[in-house]
């Protein structure tokens, strides 16, 4: 009986040591990250790019730690990164309240944070450094911009919306709204719901094409490409060529988008980085430095359309 | 020659504690500072809402049952204590409403499973939906506890500070109170003992003329009641209230409890045991966030494959135990 229990535990031991070992050196920065999860892909995209990142840079030693979406568990493994000595802590909060304790108790161990990607709710200033992420409201005065610079001062738009009171959804129709309000030729005739999703992108542009408003719709601005792929569908099926009678435009950049652009089926995605991992790393380097940097940090991101995609472009494109 | 030998029911909680403190070992000599006072604290404050679920929990599985509303509970009492507070409701008040809710609904749960002789599992499985939907209809959102004054006095005078920066919180001592009072409560009172009986043999324990149905309603209200101060636990240490916090929950509760050395048909184990179950499953993620390396799911791997080694030696100690009391 005994001997059962030994063996168990000389076997889960041994599992631990094998898995657990260096101790860790002290010249380089030492790096506590938590991650929301793997529950999409631009977010396993976002990780790679963390990781990836930072086993480029030989000065970075990082601790990586997926809370698996569950906020308790995030709120475990910053303390413990406290508890261990890291010296910079990053992470993109599950949500956006519960964290203002163990912020806290990073500042008072004199511990710089950054938020990557989300932001949180906390009460008083200063408990992070800065908060590099996108910036959703540019992201819809860009598709705004391009549909002035490239289709001109008359437009009739349809726009597939996001998960209705999502930031993401709100913020790019507030951008969008705000570019095209001193123009007057370019109007939305038609905005619902299509949840960030391709099926529902589809069956919302297939009511968009029955309706009796149909025939004047010549711009689509889509929230996501998801939502835009699927709009494509429900423009062929309905005997239309998407990204001429319609031009697309939509958000995110993903690969299949890109490739959608190259075969002329839509016209302009405008990116949203998940790969912030090498402008994480150079503000946590500038921090260690002793350089004061901004509060506030914009993720690099740019627009593509037909005149910046090749089929390199998509070959490299890594989500 | 007599040899030194444990008593057999003292092989479980024994092979914990041995756990326990060779993963303590191995996080020591692998990584600097895992050894700090503030780790193990942390451990504590860290876990102290699961600590309180799954002394519930330990009661539950000791009468032969189960209880799966646990997490549904701690998401809806932690909601509804922040929805109150923010809207300008004394939070004493809350906290008192969300303990009452937890305990009629323990109690409601536990006249369902006597009366109707309904299986816990369903029973409950019902309480876990409901409840989480409740916590929905408080808010879909989470919601911050900012500035209240009865939370800053929790957090900032019911701390005893121990020097260096370390900290006794009050939802660590709360838990540690609760658990000498449970300990008391099990071994040493009447009601205590019938838990036990019911566990190990209904029958046999309806026959000697314990108050069966008595007693189990009272285990599933002081289950609800342990769900429910976890979640008052859990308001406190986030200051925050998400009704989709602690999904699942009562499954880590029943791995603690069983890796404390809890018989799951009941009547065999300690309460005492939950606590070292807690402090292995939090130490066990300790060590992977710690590393830093491997993919953070070896947590819930590593947790899976203890919780099958507990089964299996729980199973060999019963069966032991049988071929004995035959051959007297």
């Amino acid at each position: 009986m005994k001997k059962f229990a030994t063996i168990v535990m000389i076997a889960a031991a041994a599992a631990l040591l094998a898995t657990a070992c260096s101790k860790s050196d002290s010249s380089k920065i030492k790096v506590g990250f938590s991650q929301v999860g793997a529950e999409s892909d631009w977010r396993k995209a976002s990780t790679e790019s963390i990781k990836g990142e930072a086993a480029k840079r030989p000065n970075i030693d990082l601790t990586f730690s997926d809370a698996q979406q569950k906020q308790e568990n995030q709120i475990k493994a910053i303390r413990n990164f406290i508890s261990k000595g890291v010296d910079v802590i990053s992470f993109s909060p599950v949500v956006a309240t519960g964290f203002e304790d163990v912020l806290k108790e990073a500042k008072e161990a004199g511990i710089p944070v950054v938020l990557f990607d989300r932001a949180v709710d906390v009460s008083e200033p200063g408990l992070y450094v800065s908060f590099i992420g996108s910036d959703f409201v540019e992201e819809g005065r860009r598709a705004g911009r391009w549909v002035l610079e490239n289709v001109g001062e008359n437009a009739n738009v349809a726009e597939l919306v996001g998960t209705v009171g999502s930031a993401p959804a709100i913020d790019r129709k507030k951008g969008f709204e705000e570019i095209i309000k001193d123009h007057p030729g370019i109007k939305i005739i038609k905005s619902q719901s299509g949840d960030f999703t391709r099926a529902k992108g589809k069956e919302v542009m297939e009511s968009f094409l029955k309706s009796p408003e149909a025939d004047q719709i010549n711009v689509l601005f889509a929230h996501n490409d998801d939502m835009a792929l699927g709009a494509i569908q429900a423009i062929e099926e309905a005997g239309k060529k998407p990204g001429k009678d319609i031009i697309i435009i939509s958000i995110d950049g993903v690969k299949t988008m890109f490739e959608a652009i190259l075969a002329g089926k839509a016209n302009c995605t405008v990116e949203c980085n998940p790969l912030i991992g090498a402008q994480l790393f150079d503000v946590i380097e500038k921090i260690q430095a002793g350089e004061t940097v901004p509060a506030r940090i914009p993720s690099q991101e740019g627009v593509f359309d037909s005149k910046n995609i090749t089929q390199e472009v998509v070959d490299g494109r890594k989500y | 020659m007599k040899k030194f030998r444990i008593p057999m029911r003292y092989v479980p909680i024994s092979a914990t504690i041995l756990v326990f403190f060779a993963v303590y070992l191995i996080g020591i000599f692998s990584f600097d500072n895992f050894g700090s006072p503030k780790v193990f604290l942390d451990l504590f404050l860290d876990n102290a809402y699961l600590g309180i679920a799954a002394i519930g929990t330990a009661l539950v599985i000791l009468t032969g049952g189960i209880d799966l509303s646990v997490g549904s509970i701690i998401a809806f009492t932690s909601i509804l204590i922040a929805k109150m507070v923010s809207t300008g409701c004394n939070a004493v008040f809350a906290i008192a409403l969300a303990l009452v809710i937890g305990i009629l609904f323990g109690m409601l749960q536990g006249w369902l499973i006597h009366c109707f002789s309904l299986p816990p599992f369903l029973v409950t499985l019902a309480g876990m939906f409901f409840i989480r939907g409740c916590g929905f209809i408080v808010s879909e959102e989470s919601i911050p506890i900012q500035n209240d004054p009865v939370f800053n006095f929790i957090q900032n005078d019911l701390t005893i500070k121990l020097g260096k920066g370390l900290n006794l919180r009050f939802i660590v001592i709360l838990y540690i109170v609760l658990l000498i009072i449970a300990i008391i409560f099990s071994q040493r009172t009447r009601a205590g003992r019938s838990i036990y009986a019911i566990g190990d043999n209904e029958l046999a324990a309806t026959l000697m003329g314990i108050p069966v149905g008595r007693t189990k309603i009272m285990t599933y209200t002081i289950a609800g009641f342990c769900s429910a101060l976890a979640g008052v636990v859990y308001a406190i240490y986030l200051k925050a209230g998400n009704p989709l916090n602690c999904v699942g929950l009562e499954m880590d509760a029943v791995a603690a409890v069983v890796i404390g050395g809890t018989l799951l048909t009941g009547g065999v184990g300690y309460v005492f045991g939950s606590l070292f179950g807690v402090l292995v499953l939090g130490l066990i993620q300790t060590l992977i966030i710690f590393d830093g390396r491997i993919n953070s799911w070896w947590t819930r791997i590593i947790v899976g494959l203890l919780v099958l080694a507990f089964i299996f030696m729980q199973n060999l100690i019963t069966k032991i135990s049988k071929s004995k009391s035959k051959s007297h």
